[in-house]
């Protein structure tokens, strides 16, 4: 399993990197949004998958598995969520104030 | 604190007094003010030169910064009597100069006391100081002192150009120093020049000897103004010449020649040393001499005589090296006589020297310029000047009977001497060296009389004067007449100084040549009879005068060429370059594009990864502790890759939002598998309300167009991305593969009901045992909710955001 998971995390990293690098403001937002996935799932993954039940003790199992991570994971996805809305409104008030959303016409002023 | 610490600090103090007052007082010259306390100084020298001369020399010593060894400790010796009764001495005259000089009315005269007083204690702390350490900061406060004293006049372009010449090319000298200064504290253990002069025997075969001797040497090249580093002196020439006489003839030049003979006992006695310290001086003596005839400003022409007289000086004091080689054998005296020379022709500079700036400043203030083809016939106008020019001049010809002639005969005695040793290759290159210094001396002859009788004889050119010539008032002849009347004094009275002052310096330069309580015996003579000596001297004026004869009809050494490829023009090219050079690199990778900086970031993490997992002997996957898959995860899996790997060809903005929603669900499912209901809740709920958000925003989106890219920037990003995936790929193989050591959450599954009695470990983490993230992750959507209301709200106000 965790290899099919890294195989999946890589590719939630490379097409999230692709949309990073492409022009248009919409893709970079989708792209970070992908990254962050990946990221959460590499978490996951490398403190191994289903060793043993959900982390709730009233299951009485012998075997739990890692709840640090997840804690870590929760923290995280809430933290993106702000900042990915955030971005994004970012990007829609640049684009509607600059009339464009190329980045490479994003460039700023040559003295600058 | 001793007075010597007192002496050297008084100045520094003094000069925030002053300028207070200058900027008070506007009724008295600030001068008055300074002028006593070099007086002062100058006294307290005077009166410990008994003490050196029975004792050696007295040291004293404050903790500064013990814990680096660095202490505020000061030595008198012979050497730094020498340069301290110069600096004051010389000081106090310049001073005196100066308040005739500069006008009260016109200038900010308590700027340039200030500045003059800081350069006066930082030269002083330079001469007396023991601590390397502290000696490097008083040097660097001589080259700030001298920047502020060329752009005195900051409002013009060539002076502000000179202070920056001047400023870049010292400091990169004194940088090296500094370099040099902390190879011999690693090497001798000491910051103490007079420990590591002890020390001298057994750093000579450390292999940071020599690094360390060339280190040092370039400070003392670029601040005394050797070939190639003169070019700065020239450009200096800007200053008010009060500063031109102080700093740069008689006493900040001569910092770099203090250097060489304060380290001659750690260094003497090495090849490397002897050709470099009179290779050196020998070059610029010849160079600054035959410059000096082709200038046509009467400073730019003291300037290169300033620099050929301290070539003279380094190369003597590099014969004088010798000495060391022949230590302990009988003619080790013999040869000391080169260092004598040096010490001597040293004092004689700063006082004709000092005259013949002071004699330009007086023209150049009675007449208004300083250029020699439009002077001339003033002997009658001004005929005190006339004598000074004429004693300052002949002296620097080495004319008798002035001390120039004295110490210019023991000068030839010295390169004679020096042709005649036959080792370290100067039996091949020995012959050179009286050669190029008797040439040097007739271009020397020829540009002394262009001097005075330039300026001062043919025909009297009135239209070409700005002012009416007449001469100067008393005071501003007054100091110059007391160095023309040393100059005299000296050429008559050698014995005045060579007892008091020689002796005690030649003991500093060469403490290794005497045994306990002997002491050199200096006898300047003037008349040896008839020598070899007094034949070069002869034919030194005999054709120095017939080149003065052409000079004047053809126009000699003025060609094309040479004016072509001058070190200058080097200087300013090379220094263009640099900027050009380094505005084109920033140019190159500082595109302003975000795609290209993503870019460098990602290569670099790729190239770094791949470097470490090759160097760390590859990667080791250990499939053995990895789950099986089942149905449905493999269901989800090729889903959510599916979903993903479509993405970038999409090109309906509405499909791409519900393709990453999709990929977002797909990870709440992983989450549902993987056992995290938690996480699952939060990761469903954050996506619905992520893809609300850009479903509202929808309408406002602008349309994803087809990219118009050029294939290569498609490339480019695939090459990158798919290089990016692979290596998170193996990070995460590599991780997931090999735990290092046991996770630490059995601890919370443990502790979570009796320590926080709660059931749901995740929840109890996040805020029982691990709070302190929850606390600051609300507050960053806090941060995050304020910033959006900001950014939607704060739309009116366009001068808020700059466009207004």
């Amino acid at each position: 399993m965790e290899l099919y998971m890294a195989i999946a995390i890589g590719v939630l990293f490379a097409v999230g990197l692709y949309l990073i690098l492409s022009k248009s403001l919409l893709r970079i937002i989708l792209g970070t949004s992908l990254l962050t996935h990946g990221i959460h799932l590499l978490l996951l993954t490398t403190a191994k998958l289903k060793t043993g039940a959900a982390p709730l003790l009233g299951e009485k199992a012998e075997a739990y598995v890692d709840p640090l991570p997840q804690a870590l994971i929760l923290t995280s996805i809430v933290i993106s969520f702000g900042v990915t809305s955030f971005f994004f409104v970012l990007a829609y008030k640049a684009y509607q104030r600059l009339g464009t959303d190329d980045m490479e016409e994003l460039r700023g002023n040559e003295d600058e | 604190m001793s007075l010597l610490h007192i002496a050297i600090l008084a100045p520094l103090l003094y000069a925030a007094v002053a300028g207070m007052f200058g900027l008070k007082v506007k009724r008295l010259h600030t001068g008055w003010i300074v002028l006593p306390l070099p007086v002062v100084i100058f006294a307290y020298f005077l009166s410990r030169i008994p003490v050196v001369q029975q004792k050696g020399g007295e040291l004293y010593e404050i903790p500064w910064i013990p814990s680096l060894n660095i202490q505020f400790s000061v030595v008198l010796d012979g050497l730094s009597l020498l340069f301290s009764l110069l600096i004051s001495g010389i000081g106090m005259l310049v001073v005196l100069y100066s308040i005739y000089y500069m006008d009260k009315k016109k200038e900010a005269v308590h700027r340039f006391y200030v500045y003059l007083l800081l350069f006066m204690g930082a030269m002083l702390g330079v001469v007396l100081s023991d601590n390397m350490m502290v000696l490097y900061g008083f040097w660097e406060l001589t080259s700030i002192s001298s920047f502020l004293l060329i752009a005195f006049w900051y409002h013009r372009e060539r002076s502000r150009y000179g202070a920056m010449k001047s400023m870049l090319i010292t400091v990169f000298g004194g940088l090296a120093m500094f370099t040099g200064f902390l190879m011999l504290s690693i090497m001798a253990d000491t910051m103490s020049v007079r420990e590591l002069i002890s020390q001298s025997a057994e750093i000579m075969n450390h292999s940071l000897f020599i690094p360390a001797m060339l280190l040092l040497l370039l400070g003392a090249f670029t601040k005394s103004a050797q070939f190639p580093f003169h070019i700065w002196l020239p450009d200096a020439m800007e200053a008010p010449t009060p500063v031109s006489a102080y700093l740069h003839s008689a006493t900040m030049v001569k910092a770099g020649i203090y250097l060489v003979a304060r380290f001659t006992p750690v260094f003497a006695g090495q090849q490397v040393w002897f050709w470099l310290v009179s290779g050196a001086g020998l070059c610029t003596l010849i160079y600054g001499s035959v410059k000096a005839v082709k200038q046509t400003d009467l400073k730019a022409l003291l300037a290169f005589s300033t620099i050929s007289q301290l070539g003279l000086i380094m190369s003597l004091f590099g014969l004088g090296s010798v000495s060391a080689y022949y230590s302990g054998t009988p003619e080790a005296l013999y040869y000391t006589k080169a260092t004598t020379a040096a010490i001597f022709h040293l004092i004689n500079h700063a006082t004709f020297k000092g005259a013949l700036f002071m004699v330009v400043g007086i023209v150049d203030h009675e007449t208004g310029t300083r250029d020699i083809r439009k002077l001339g016939g003033l002997m009658a106008l001004m005929p005190i000047t006339f004598t000074i020019a004429v004693i300052g001049a002949f002296s620097m010809a080495g004319l008798p009977p002035f001390n120039g002639f004295l110490s210019k005969e023991m000068f030839f005695t010295s390169v004679l001497n020096a042709a005649k040793l036959d080792f370290w290759s100067l039996d091949t290159w020995g012959v050179l060296i009286p050669v190029v210094a008797w040439v040097a001396s007739i271009f020397t002859f020829v540009y002394s009389m262009m001097l005075v009788f330039k300026t001062f004889r043919g025909t009297y050119k009135p239209k070409e004067l700005m002012k009416t010539p007449h001469e100067a008032p008393l005071g501003m002849l007054i100091p110059p007449v007391v160095l023309a009347s040393l100059v005299v004094i000296l050429g008559f009275f050698p014995g005045l100084v060579s007892h008091s002052l020689i002796e005690p310096a030649m003991a500093a330069v060469m403490p290794s040549l005497l045994s306990e309580g002997e002491q050199f015996d200096v006898h300047i003579t003037f008349w040896h009879g008839w020598n070899l000596e007094i034949m070069m001297t002869l034919g030194v004026i005999v054709f120095g005068f017939i080149i003065y004869q052409l000079l004047g009809r053809f126009r000699l050494l003025s060609t094309p060429l040479s004016d072509r490829f001058t070190l200058n023009r080097l200087y300013d090219r090379s220094l263009e370059a640099y900027n050009r050079g380094s505005r084109r690199i920033t140019k190159i990778y500082m595109t302003g594009s975000i795609r290209h900086y993503v870019i460098y970031i990602f290569a670099a993490f790729v190239l770094l990864l791949a470097y470490s997992i090759v160097q760390s002997g590859g990667l080791s996957v250990d499939v053995s502790g990895f789950a099986p898959i089942s149905f449905y995860e493999a269901v989800v899996i090729i889903a959510l890759i599916g979903s993903v790997l479509v993405l970038p060809f999409v090109q309906n903005r509405l499909i791409a939002i519900i393709l990453t929603g999709m990929s977002g669900y797909m990870v709440t499912l992983f989450f549902v598998l993987f056992r995290a209901p938690d996480l699952a809740l939060t990761q469903m709920i954050v996506e619905t309300v992520s893809v609300m958000l850009f479903l509202l925003c929808f309408y406002h989106l602008p349309k994803l167009s087809k990219e118009q890219v050029k294939p290569s920037f498609k490339w480019v990003n695939a090459v990158i991305s798919v290089a990016v995936g692979i290596m998170v790929t193996m990070l995460a193989l590599g991780a997931a593969s090999n735990p290092m050591f046991t996770a630490i959450s059995d601890y919370y599954l443990e502790q979570s009901k009796p320590l926080a009695g709660g059931k749901n470990v995740v929840n109890v983490i996040l805020v029982d045992f691990r709070g302190f993230d929850t606390l600051l992750e609300i507050m960053v959507l806090g941060i995050a909710a304020l910033g959006i209301y900001g950014l939607i709200k704060i739309d009116s106000g366009d001068e808020i955001l700059g466009f207004g």
